[in-house]
């Protein structure tokens, strides 16, 4: 691998912003013949945008192109579309399955590429009388899945297959793509997160056969969050982090817990001092017991949990563990069930305004979707919820039976919270869609701090925002749970986000809290609690 | 510096009013400076107009809280219009008159509406995102069902029923002696021979927009119409979202109901069967024609819409008969309104407010 040959794809000074956004930072990076690269970090930390420049999709070109090269044998290339990039070599196994289910795998292989036989009919009708060649599809897809190393049989119909075939049938067609000789062979396959959907001994023969390619020749970028296989299979592997380029190195002596830090492990300097609680001698404001929420993609199955009167608690997790699911069940948005005590008194669920009305209250992840009346204006958006659910902001007459908007209090409160959080905004009448995202998500927070709540779930406060608004909304956050001691939980897939701003962390995998730390400890724990490797508890 | 201003504000004006109801109005307004060239009394038309406006504007208006809750435009109209039929027949049934029998039409109606709305807005619940389509169904199928009960009811007032059976009410049935141009007549001013403007009419539709517009700055209208922006975010801040629809369908069907009277006390006819089918189509238009889209509309876009619908409709056919000089007024009025409907459906996704 070190020799001094030209290196099969190299990607020299490539950065790339969203708009302002920096996500990829000065990546240099290269891949020899036959190298298998792991790639890993979080969510977020710039992987898929890499693999987007690399295959020239349009999402980048549509935001401005990027900065730097991709040159592969030494040329210097430019994508144009995942199509051209596939001509030149270039294939990906996607995470998703693009397959017909009712066609074979050996038809899935050769899909529009077909070989195909002249026929009589065809001299009077056009080439869209040419039959099929099937004896010939059958030999190009035998050929495809041998250098796989694999058992399959090619006459199976994707529908009725595991789902470990059906990725199987997926990395056989870009290998069949050279077999037809109609593109360069291929020399690099991208892998993203192919092992995710897989049973373990589904995933161990993929990687038998990733091993086989790679003794073909063939080059891999392998992107997945199970660590363990990123050690097993790779050559090198390679963490991000924030844009940037963490470590590269051979896997040679790597462990899982070095990595879970590598991906995580980031000090943060506006952290405030970390407050001692003596946990089991205050009050227990919420505690959740055995609460299973039916969210889509974000499934919590059992969560016991114990929230503390006037802590920030933290809760983390990889993607698509549930830890969404928490808030959103225990605020009634989604299907939940168990058992949910707050103050010592039994929650009624899945009524949000029971809950509303018990001092809770929730700013969404989904804040364009659930968390903002977008065509209202912003004095709507942020006195509505504590107008209907405790009756501010409105005169009464007759002894309550009418009631009527008063739009100078709201007015004024919109005012009061738009200097606060220094939201940006022409006008408080100005519409909720005409804001920019960090600015929106003032908004929702001004919106539940309207209804002063007792307790406060914040999921996701600083998705999809820059890092200004970011802080902002962190501090604004911290301050409210300093001066008036509301409860804060706060769900975040950003781990140092949270290590910032939370007393303690709990770890959310697979519908279930792994563990709860201190913030304090080091990130290395938190990272094998994400991968679901239990460390001691500390709490 | 006073030009550039002025230039702003027509086109902030421009913008705020919309092209559309700009275009429109225009178009209304040369038909009017065309009618005395034609020989159509300018008098007559205008007077014409605002009685059309009168009896139509509350069932323009019955489509406000639907559009507000999100359950789009109110095509199931015919509806609202069977609970006001109800009311009417009845009334006369018992042989209530003048005045009274207006006010009478209304409390019998009441119910029915409620009634109606409430089973209504159940089925709506279930469809939610296809509320419009099975509305059109729920206001034709309703129609055919109330065929079969017309004729089946034990009505006996002789002004309504068949001469010839004695029973089964008549296809048409006339106001006269019970409510016929009650609200017309009050309060009307006359001017010149040919200009009559029905106070009392506009009156009433004025207490009913105030009231709605009232209503929409309470609590539960503005619960309503954040239903209608957006019912996720609604339901995070706990409001009961099948129920604020459910009560925007029951005011909608009541205001069907409300409207369909003051048609008939300016009309001099109760008109049943096939009567209610058609008259969604033109309450609707008008109100998108006044610039409401699909979940927004304003009492504004109410008045300004059914004034323009109306106008058009009344003027074009009467217009367009005297330059052409044969009697194809039901020919043009059937083009023309058709034309309207089509082109405001055309235009249902843009709002101004």
């Amino acid at each position: 691998m070190k020799d001094k040959k030209v290196p099969l794809l190299e990607m020299r000074n490539i950065s790339k912003d969203f708009s302002g956004n920096q996500v990829l930072n000065d990546i240099n990076f290269s891949i020899e013949k036959g190298e298998i690269l792991g790639l890993v970090g979080e969510n977020g930390a710039g992987k898929s945008t890499l693999m987007k420049i690399l295959f020239g999709m349009d999402e980048i070109r549509d935001t401005g192109g990027y900065g730097g090269k991709v040159i592969i044998k030494g040329k210097e290339v430019n994508f144009t579309s995942p199509q051209d990039a596939l001509e030149k070599g270039v294939g990906m196994v996607h995470q998703e399955f693009s397959l017909l289910p009712d066609f074979s795998a050996a038809e899935n292989i050769v899909l529009n590429r077909e070989p195909i036989k002249y026929s009589i009919v065809s001299e009077l009708f056009g080439d869209r009388m040419h039959t099929l060649n099937r004896e010939e599809i059958d030999a190009i897809a035998k050929v495809a899945i041998n250098r796989l190393g694999i058992n399959l049989d090619i006459t199976m119909k994707v529908s009725s297959m595991p789902v470990g075939h059906k990725q199987f049938t997926e990395i056989a067609r870009e290998l069949s793509k050279d077999v037809l000789g109609e593109t360069n062979p291929i020399e690099l396959l991208v892998l993203d997160e192919p092992t995710a959907v897989l049973s373990e001994k589904e995933a161990d023969s993929l990687l038998i056969a990733m091993r086989k390619l790679s003794e073909q020749g063939i080059s891999m970028i392998f992107i997945s969050h199970r660590l363990n296989e990123i050690i097993d299979v790779c050559d090198t592997m390679m963490v991000m982090r924030d844009g940037l380029i963490i470590k590269h190195i051979p896997i040679d002596g790597v462990k899982v817990q070095d990595i879970a830090r590598w991906m995580v492990g980031r000090e943060v300097s506006n952290k405030a001092k970390p407050r001692k609680f003596d946990y089991n001698n205050i009050e227990t404001i919420l505690d959740i017991k055995n609460l299973w929420v039916d969210m889509p993609g974000e499934t919590a199955r059992d969560i016991s949990l114990e929230v503390k009167k006037g802590e920030i608690l933290g809760i983390g997790g990889m993607a698509g563990q549930g830890k969404l699911g928490i808030p959103n069940g225990v605020m009634g948005l989604y299907t939940a069930g168990g058992t949910v005590f707050f103050e010592g008194s039994e929650l009624k669920l899945n009524d949000p305004r029971a809950l509303l009305d018990a001092g809770l209250a929730f700013v969404s992840e989904d804040r364009r979707g659930v968390g903002l009346l977008l065509d209202e204006s912003l004095e709507w958006n942020i006195a509505f919820t504590a107008m209907q659910v405790q009756d501010k902001y409105l005169k009464k007459y007759l002894k309550g039976f009418m009631t009527w908007r008063d739009s100078k209090a709201i007015e004024k409160v919109t005012h009061e919270y738009i200097d606060q959080l220094e939201i940006k905004c022409t006008s408080s009448k100005q519409k909720a869609k005409e804001l920019s995202g960090g600015n929106q998500q003032k908004i929702c927070l001004a919106k539940a701090f309207a209804l002063e709540p007792k307790l406060l779930f914040v999921s996701e406060p600083t998705r999809g925002i820059d890092i200004g608004a970011k802080s902002l909304v962190l501090n604004a956050l911290r301050k409210y749970n300093r001066e008036l001691g509301t409860t804060i939980v706060i769900i975040s897939s950003e781990l140092e986000e949270l290590r910032a701003i939370s007393d303690r962390i709990a770890i959310v995998t697979d519908g279930r809290i792994e563990g709860i730390l201190e913030a304090s400890k080091p990130s290395e724990d938190f990272g094998l609690l994400m991968i679901g490797q239990k460390v001691e508890e500390a709490i | 510096m006073e030009n550039i201003k002025l230039a702003d504000k027509i086109k902030s004006f421009a913008h705020d009013f919309g092209w559309p109801r700009i275009i429109i109005a225009l178009f209304l307004l040369s038909l009017f400076i065309m009618a005395p060239f034609v020989g159509v009394n300018i008098n007559t038309s205008l007077s014409d107009t605002f009685n059309r406006f009168g009896m139509n504007c509350i069932m323009v208006l019955a489509m406000v809280p639907m559009i507000h809750s999100g359950c789009g435009l109110n095509f199931g109209l015919p509806l609202g219009i069977i609970a006001g039929l109800l009311g009417a027949t009845l009334s006369l049934e018992f042989n209530f008159v003048g005045g009274q029998s207006f006010l009478m039409a209304m409390a019998f109606a009441t119910p029915f509406a409620v009634l109606f709305g409430w089973a209504y807005g159940k089925l709506l619940n279930r469809v939610k995102g296809g509320e419009m389509m099975i509305a059109t169904y729920v206001g034709f199928s309703s129609v055919a069902f109330m065929c079969m009960m017309w004729l089946l009811l034990p009505f006996t007032n002789p002004t309504m029923v068949w001469g010839y059976t004695g029973k089964g009410l008549r296809t048409t049935i006339s106001t006269e002696g019970y409510y016929l141009h009650v609200l017309n007549d009050f309060l009307a001013i006359r001017i010149g021979e040919h200009f009559v403007f029905p106070t009392g009419m506009v009156l009433f539709f004025a207490v009913f927009a105030l009231g709605i517009w009232a209503f929409l700055h309470s609590k539960k209208g503005t619960a309503m119409t954040a239903v209608g922006s957006n019912s996720v975010f609604a339901r995070a801040s706990g409001i009961d979202i099948d129920k604020t629809r459910i009560l925007s369908v029951i005011l909608s069907t009541w205001l069907g109901a409300m409207g369909i009277l003051v048609y008939q006390q300016s009309f001099g006819f109760i008109q049943l069967y096939m009567g209610p089918f058609f008259m969604a189509l033109p309450a609707v238009s008008a109100i998108l024609i006044g610039g409401a889209s699909v979940n927004k509309a304003s009492i504004t876009n109410v008045i300004v819409g059914t004034f323009l619908f109306q106008g058009i409709l009344t003027m074009t056919p009467s217009v367009m008969n005297s330059v052409i000089q044969t009697d194809m007024s039901e020919v043009i009025r059937i083009v023309v309104s058709n034309g309207m409907i089509l082109y405001a459906l055309t235009r249902k996704t843009e709002a101004t407010r």
